[in-house]
């Protein structure tokens, strides 16, 4: 048994959430430069030209890359043999969350209640999903996620006979759906299977992996690859001012589902899919 | 075309712009988003004054992150549009000459647009560090309990926008997104 204080917890939050909302991952940084030699839209091109720049004046002058820094969105996998001491678990995350927004001069976007609104001012609370794995570190991975891309995403619960063809139009039809809103280029992130709620957490988690890796699943690898190519037939672009880079990447993840169903989640992100990831 | 406008906007040059035109905004404009909308139009239908003249003027819809010290402002890039498309009509029909924002609008904003001769602007959305070098000045003029959704009076030197929207009803979204597909 190790044992783990939670301040250590709030401590790794609070930098991860000012790292995340200033510098995104190398991968992002692959995929924007690749983007920007592929595009065909003279429009495009210039967008995806400033979208660089924008990511180089964040990382100098630390200002954060868009100004909705996000509700934090918090995975905590704690290995089995792990004791943490020091306090309550959530408590510790939220403060972490606070002192990195309130410290960092990143924006406070949530609001306490949904119909009242009245604003928490500390980007409190979080949105905490936590599993239980075997071992005994703790890995954390932090992803703000901005909500002019969230108010895009969607649930399908289609029925067995749809089957993948049914499963890429709910894909297509999410991300034309969601056009310009959702500041393109997009990463879109896929559950498919499981139940309701299964396949909406498979897709925010689907969203944190790297946009150079696949699926190790054949048949998903495909189905990622050729959605990423239709998608990008679409036309809506950078800034959905039209182009040929309309996404990054689309990551699927999968999971066993009942007889009578198949549940399909479409999370999309924006250009800035940010995610900090850290294993104490 | 490359275009360098001043703000507020005048009906000629409202007038004179085109979708797909790439303008530089230099003057003053006026943030507001959801609920600086919301308390404006609640003040409309208690027949109290806005906090600021419609006429001529143009919104930014964007709550920025905050400034640090020596600084005007944080990231400062736009907030999708279509969340304000319940309001724009009656504000474009009091005078407001111009929107910034990104994403679709609704086709009563684009009549209203059409009907009083002013213009949709995007932003690029997610640029919000490098818009912010385009603003000069802020200072929270109304509704300060909002935080970041406090209405805010920028000064703005060659902000980058793009019309999409013109007077005339024309919407790159739709023109370009065509021209681009390969389906």
């Amino acid at each position: 048994m190790r044992t783990v204080d939670v301040n250590v917890l709030t401590q790794n939050i609070r930098e991860m959430c000012i790292e995340a909302n200033h510098f995104l991952s190398p991968d992002m940084k692959k995929a924007f430069t690749m983007a920007k030699q592929q595009e065909k839209a003279p429009l495009g091109r210039q967008i995806l030209l400033q979208l660089q720049q924008n990511m180089e004046i964040a990382a100098q002058d630390m200002i954060p890359i868009c100004q909705d820094t996000g509700m934090a969105v918090v995975f905590l996998e704690v290995g089995q043999d792990v004791h943490l001491v020091g306090g309550n678990v959530e408590d510790a995350v939220n403060e972490g969350v606070r002192q990195g927004y309130v410290d960092g001069y990143l924006r406070k976007s949530v609001v306490k209640d949904p119909i009242y609104r009245e604003n928490t001012k500390d980007n409190t609370p979080a949105i905490i999903h936590y599993s239980i794995v075997p071992g005994d570190r703790v890995k954390i991975t932090v992803a703000p996620k901005g909500f002019g891309s969230e108010n895009m995403s969607r649930v399908f619960m289609l029925k067995p006979a749809d089957g993948i063809e049914g499963v890429k139009n709910a894909i297509l039809t999410a991300v034309k759906d969601a056009g310009p809103n959702a500041c393109p280029p997009m990463v879109v992130g896929v559950g498919i299977g499981g139940t309701f709620e299964k396949c909406a957490l498979m897709a925010k988690k689907a969203l944190t992996r790297s946009v150079d890796e696949h699926s190790e699943i054949p048949y998903v690898r495909e189905l990622e690859e050729e959605l990423l190519q239709k998608i990008n037939k679409s036309g809506i672009g950078p800034g959905g001012l039209g182009g040929s880079t309309t996404a990054l990447a689309v990551n699927i993840n999968t999971y066993p589902t009942h007889i009578a169903g198949l549940p399909v989640a479409v999370n999309i992100c924006c250009h800035v899919n940010r995610h900090a990831v850290r294993e104490i | 075309m490359d275009k360098y406008i001043k703000v507020p906007l005048s009906d000629e040059d409202a007038r004179s712009l085109k979708a797909g035109d790439y303008v530089y905004l230099t003057g003053t404009i006026y943030t507001a988003r959801d609920a600086a909308h919301k308390r404006m139009q609640e003040a409309l239908e208690q027949g109290e004054a806005l906090p600021m003249e419609m006429k001529n003027n143009v919104i930014y819809y964007m709550g920025p992150s905050p400034a640090r010290d020596g600084r005007p402002i944080g990231s400062a890039g736009p907030t999708t549009a279509s969340r304000m498309d319940k309001y724009a009509p009656n504000l474009l029909d009091l005078g407001l000459k111009g929107m910034i924002g990104k994403g679709k609008r609704s086709q009563a904003v684009i009549d209203a647009v059409v009907r009083n001769g002013a213009v949709y602007f995007a932003a690029v959305g997610g640029a919000g560090a490098l818009l912010s070098r385009a603003i000069t000045s802020s200072e929270v003029i109304a509704y300060e309990d909002l935080g970041t959704e406090a209405i805010r009076k920028l000064t703005v030197k060659d902000f980058p926008a793009i019309v999409v929207i013109d007077a005339e009803g024309n919407n790159l979204y739709e023109t370009a997104v065509k021209e681009y597909n390969e389906e």
